[in-house]
């Protein structure tokens, strides 16, 4: 009786590491198909709303780069934080923060400030970013606290302090009592690539972010270290580098990333602070950074797909009469799938004979 | 004035207990090296299953075993990936939990405005009328006092079982259980899908008696809290009830507050919970040499067999 | 005539990148103590994995008093009788003795087990409390844990794996004593083990394998040390070139060095006094756990708390620099692992290069630091070539390597950057011998060029062979040194129970 198993291979497949996260995708695409069958819809349609539509026209891409590029910078930075086996998942809560610091420098702007206004604005975005980071980085460096949870509980707490800002001090007085800032000034708003879409310079910032990412992991000492750091701690520490300034580096700079990417959004889609803000970009940001393999480039794809996710979800609600949950439930699968094919980049899979050896 | 702190009691116990149900599952799991962090979505999947199970059936039993069934069902997944094919745990945990809140909102939609059936009175004969401490204690759903009875069990299997010991022995250097004999996979396995079917239990009641209600996320960090509980007990079950309800007197504390008029934004208080898990953990494991002699020692790291 | 205990016929096991056992045959009688001989990678430990039922043969037959079985797994090789006692102690830290008895054994109670542990221990003079904690006791004393968690299954058959290594002479001849007991009562014992002396000295029958296959099959107590060495590796052992030492000024001083333990489960370090020369190569002796991780932690860096003027190199007090200092000054240091910790498995070996060197980096001190990485290639490729690596070449990543050519290609990173100090660590463990000669000859060339070497190891032969003068180290106390023309194994095997102060008796950590 033959039977599957799985054989160690003595070097990971260079192969497999390209074809696993297209084997993923498959794999949700099979499984998105017989959901829509499950629910009765047309599986074609289906796939259209995720994988055509939001490629048919121009205004179209646009969209997806707007929604692709946060999720790329703050990919990007988690790549750095999880390659150094540092677990931040509390982008969300650093893109939170992020929006807040720059929504209380845009506040102050008013009509007659100039356009350098923008400025100090993603600068805001950013060190409230790295304050928010920071603050696990603080935590587990002083008090050796988890930053798993630590920096997941400080999502909530960003949260209560976003619905403070918005009920409270920051309410828009002719607002009609919504919760909400005032629409910032047009002068705040981070300027336009083309005229007629929204994509905004932050793709500019996000693919700078890309190249020295990239430069940052496989030329430079410093991002050397970072890595070895995550991939083997006794080494690390027999080479002589710092765990500190690892653990450090990589909080601040996911930090910094989310906290501009959230600055970015409230500044340009957006417009003005709102309970709604936090749209799950930091969480989705994990599984782009898996899918893309925790590579620079990688990334960009990887945002381009989940954003597809993101807009098709939209469309399935508004043309198929599909909840938008829908999109979380493709996220979930695809990095799920994912980790599962994974398995093929250091195991290759034999079907063995057995019987021998009796 | 009396009675208002009976009934904070009453309440804390009821939140505490959903914390931990939720946090011996996830004991059981890392005793024996597995660490979920998955908790949340399961939580979720469980909450809207054991929600829908009693809208359709009206019975609270049927809710309890789809909630079971479906924190089970999730664990298995993750303990497949996790045990069989090596996945990391931490990234597969997460997986899981951002799978759970999708499909769980998904699966929601038509129940958010459901409503199910009027709770019966679950207070004990004679004992729920002693003053004061009748309130605060003897007016719970049974599964409050089920929870202690599983702690003392599971301290009893733990420390005094063999089973207990093997299990124990897996978390502690699988390659020695491996080469001993044991089969480490299939005894991870069972402790996972344990973790999960107690997740799930704990999801389940959440929705059907705690709130009882579903709303999206309502689950709301609780699952991150149970992870944190664990550390906080330095994995000894006993700790964890203790603290579970610490956390469950927090959680109340903000409703308590607020009606004995102290002056604070609500949001302050909602961020309680949140904070307190912050700080207790960095109080707890700012001894790193405490928290390395109580945690299983192969606690999160992946074990290949015959190798 | 007798039934044999044990049968093998033609044992074959595969991994998909090497036969470990090819058409194994062997035959071990009722109360025979039968060696298995064979350098680092023959194949021994896989064969007795087969016997164990850890693994599963491809091919070939397991034969039990004459009877064909099929062995799954190690519950079933207990259940009929064999027993084994474990290199690599499979011990859980944090429980007591009796309960890692207990998880040893078949279904009884906690109190049985108790009582037949203390019961076997006075049997056999292996004292030992069963209420402690297992991290508590000494690597001795957790191998006479392995060995009545062994002899409780009541075994016809005891497999005992490299047992000495972790023993100090004298405790060799005590568990020699219970092995002739043993087997005395009637029980076969098979002994694995690289050291000739001690097979020709215990066994009555020896089987011995070469890359997986059986090359011989003597008694041992007829043959030479050069015989079975023929038979073991093809060869006579290879001889090393010794010439005179001379050793220049002082190197390295570590002066009254006392360290707290870090981990829970170390060792305290207390009072070191030692000192290596340039020119000469220092050794340390000791039985593992005794504190030599702790000292090289510190020696290296890795540990910074060293008391302020502890250690110098030269005039410099080194005691609060981390490793990257430290080499800059000279100190290059091999660790005892190598995988994870002196190169990191799944990156390359060029990649590897950079976590000692610095040679392929611009502006190294720079936070920066441009990594060239064609410079970086060919850094590594000739390193493979200078010492005859056998790799796929600098992109191969490192765990792909085998044990003997890893350490080769680490301490060539190290010997490469000239070091004035050099300190390694067990630089033979687990390393063919080939590879071994190779090693040391390199580092006795590396002390003749006039670099100070200091070795740690467990082997004594190693350290007779290579060492100008020795330390040894006991319960976390360092020796006075020691001429090696003036240290036999008498002595040193004394001194490695803590005994070189004969007026405090008592202090002697049992091994």
């Amino acid at each position: 009786m033959p039977k599957l198993k799985l054989e160690a291979r003595s070097q990971p497949s260079q192969m497999w590491s390209y074809a696993s996260p297209l084997l993923a995708l498959a794999c949700t695409v099979a499984i998105g198909v017989l959901l829509f069958a499950l629910l009765g819809k047309d599986p074609v349609k289906g796939l259209q709303v995720f994988f055509w539509e939001p490629v048919k026209t121009g205004y179209a891409v646009g969209e997806l780069v707007v929604k692709a590029t946060p999720l790329l910078l703050i990919a990007l930075g988690l790549a750095v934080s999880f390659r150094s086996n540092v677990w931040n998942i509390g982008a969300e809560g650093q893109y939170i923060l992020g929006a807040i610091g720059a929504s209380g420098v845009a506040l102050m702007a008013n009509p007659a400030t100039g356009s350098w206004i923008v400025v100090p604005v993603l600068l805001a975005g950013v060190l409230a970013g790295l304050f928010w980071a920071g603050l696990t980085a603080f935590l587990r460096d002083r008090f050796n606290a988890n930053e798993i949870l630590v920096s997941l509980m400080l999502v909530y707490v960003a949260v209560q302090v976003l619905n403070f800002m918005v009920f409270g001090p920051w309410k828009d007085p002719h607002g009609y009592n919504f919760p909400q800032t005032k629409t910032f000034e047009v002068v705040t708003r981070i300027p336009r690539l083309f005229a007629g879409s929204r994509v905004s310079i932050g793709i500019i910032f996000a693919l700078v972010g890309v190249v020295l990412v990239w430069v940052f992991f496989f030329r430079t000492r410093s991002g050397f270290a970072q890595q070895v750091g995550g991939l083997a701690p006794a080494a690390s520490r027999y080479a002589g580098f710092s765990s500190r300034r690892a653990l450090w580096t990589a909080l601040l700079i996911s930090g910094g990333l989310a906290g501009l990417a959230g600055a970015l959004e409230v500044a340009g889609p957006i417009g003005q602070l709102t309970p709604y803000v936090p749209a799950g970009y930091g969480f989705a940001a994990i599984i782009v950074a898996y899918v893309g393999r925790l590579h620079p480039v990688g990334m960009v794809f990887s945002a381009l797909l989940m954003s597809m996710f993101y807009i098709g979800g939209e469309l399935a609600q508004s043309r198929l009469g599909l909840p938008k949950s829908l999109t979380g439930v493709f996220q979930g699968l695809l990095l799920f799938s994912l980790l599962a094919c994974d398995m093929l980049v250091n195991y290759r899979l034999r079907w063995i004979a057995l019987g021998v050896g009796k | 004035m009396m009675d208002s702190y009976a009934l904070l009691i009453a309440a804390t116990l009821n939140a505490g207990t959903v914390l931990a149900i939720a946090s011996l599952g996830l004991l059981i799991n890392e005793k024996a090296g597995i660490v979920n962090l998955g908790a949340e979505g399961m939580m979720l999947c469980a909450a809207i299953a054991g929600f829908a199970a009693v809208v359709h059936t009206g019975s609270d039993t049927m809710g309890f075993l789809a909630g079971i069934a479906a924190g089970a069902f999730m664990a298995a997944i993750f303990g497949g990936l996790v045990i069989w094919l090596n996945t990391n745990q931490y990234a597969t945990g997460l997986a899981l939990t951002l799978f759970g809140s999708g499909f769980s909102a998904f699966a929601g939609i038509a129940y958010v405005q459901a409503q199910i059936p009027e709770r019966p009175n679950f207070a004990l004969p004679y004992l729920s009328d002693i003053p004061l401490v009748g309130p605060a204690l003897f007016r719970q759903h049974p599964l409050v006092y089920l929870t202690v009875a599983f702690a003392l069990v599971l301290i009893w299997f733990l420390y005094r079982t063999r089973s207990g010991l093997i299990l124990r022995s897996v978390g502690e250097s699988p390659e020695s259980a491996h080469a001993l004999g044991y089969a480490v996979r299939w005894i991870r396995m069972g402790a996972v899908v344990m973790g999960g079917a107690l997740c799930g239990l704990a999801g389940a009641y959440l929705s059907i008696i705690y709130t009882p209600l579903w709303v999206e996320g309502m689950v709301a960090g609780k699952g991150w809290i149970a992870l944190a509980l664990t550390t906080f007990a330095t994995w000894r079950p006993a700790r964890v009830l203790l603290g579970a309800y610490l956390f469950g007197g927090v959680t109340m504390l903000q409703f308590h507050l607020q009606g004995v008029g102290v002056e604070l934004p609500s949001q302050v208080l909602s961020m309680l919970p949140y904070l307190a898990t912050i700080f207790v953990l960095a109080l707890i494991s700012r001894n790193p040499r405490w928290i390395r002699i109580n945690i299983p020692a192969a606690m999160g790291k992946p074990f290949h067999p015959g190798s | 005539m007798t039934t044999p205990r044990l049968e093998l016929k033609g044992i074959t096991k595969a991994f998909p990148d090497v036969v470990a056992n090819s058409d194994v045959s062997l035959t071990v009688m009722p109360g025979e103590t039968h060696a298995v001989l064979g350098e680092n990678g023959a194949g021994k430990s896989t064969l007795m994995k087969v016997i164990y039922g850890s693994l599963m043969p491809d091919a070939g037959q397991i034969l039990l008093n004459g009877q064909v079985m099929r062995i799954r797994n190690p519950k079933e090789a207990r259940a009929n009788g064999i027993g084994m006692v474990f290199q690599h102690f499979n011990l859980f830290d944090t429980m007591t003795v009796a309960e890692n008895v207990w998880l040893g054994l078949a279904r009884t109670s906690l109190e049985q087990v108790t009582a037949s542990i203390v019961a076997k221990a006075t049997e056999y003079g292996l004292d030992i409390d069963p209420r402690r904690a297992v991290h508590t006791l000494s690597v001795g004393e957790r191998q006479r844990v392995e060995i009545i968690r062994a002899l409780l299954t009541r075994p016809e058959l005891l497999i005992l794996d490299e047992p000495t290594s972790v023993l100090t002479p004298q405790a060799v001849e005590k568990l020699f004593l219970v092995l002739r007991k043993l087997a005395s009562e009637g029980c076969s014992i098979l002994y694995i083990s690289h050291k000739l002396h001690e097979i020709r000295e215990l066994c009555t029958a020896c089987t011995v394998l070469r890359a997986g296959k059986v090359t011989g099959v003597c008694n041992p107590k007829e043959e030479s040390n050069a015989s079975l060495s023929r038979m073991m590796i093809g060869a006579e052992p290879p001889l090393l070139e010794h010439h005179e030492c001379q050793a220049g000024s002082t190197t390295m001083v570590v002066r009254n060095l006392s360290l707290e333990r870090d981990d829970q489960f170390g060792v305290d370090l207390q009072e070191i006094n030692l000192s290596v020369c340039a020119g000469e190569i220092v050794g340390i002796a000791g039985v593992s756990g005794n504190g030599q991780k702790e000292l090289l932690y510190a020696l290296s860096g890795e540990d910074t708390r060293s008391p302020h003027g502890s250690i110098r190199i030269g005039e410099v007090d080194v005691s609060a620099l981390d490793p990257g200092e430290r080499r800059r000054m000279g100190l290059h240091f091999v660790p005892e692992e190598r995988l994870g910790r002196g190169a990191v498995p799944t990156l390359s070996l060029a990649q590897n290069l950079l976590l000692t060197r610095t040679e392929s980096i611009s502006i190294p001190r720079c936070a920066g630091g441009w990594i060239r990485v064609k410079a970086l290639a060919n850094h590594a490729e000739r390193l493979i070539d200078r010492f005859h690596i056998k790799a796929g070449g600098p992109n191969s990543v490192a765990r792909s390597l085998s044990g003997g050519n890893l350490q080769k290609y680490i301490v060539a990173r190290e010997i490469d950057a000239n070091p004035k100090l050099l300190i390694v660590s067990q630089p033979t463990w687990g390393v063919d011998v080939g590879a071994a000669a190779q090693i040391r000859g390199e580092i006795l060339r590396l002390r003749d060029e006039g670099c100070a070497v200091l070795v740690v190891s467990e082997e004594l032969d190693e350290l007779f062979e290579v060492c100008d003068r020795m330390y040894v180290i006991a319960r976390g106390k360092l020796s006075p040194s020691i001429p090696i023309a003036e240290a036999t194994v008498e002595k040193i095997g004394e001194w490695m129970s803590g005994l070189w102060d004969r007026s405090v008796p008592g202090e002697a950590r049992h091994a």
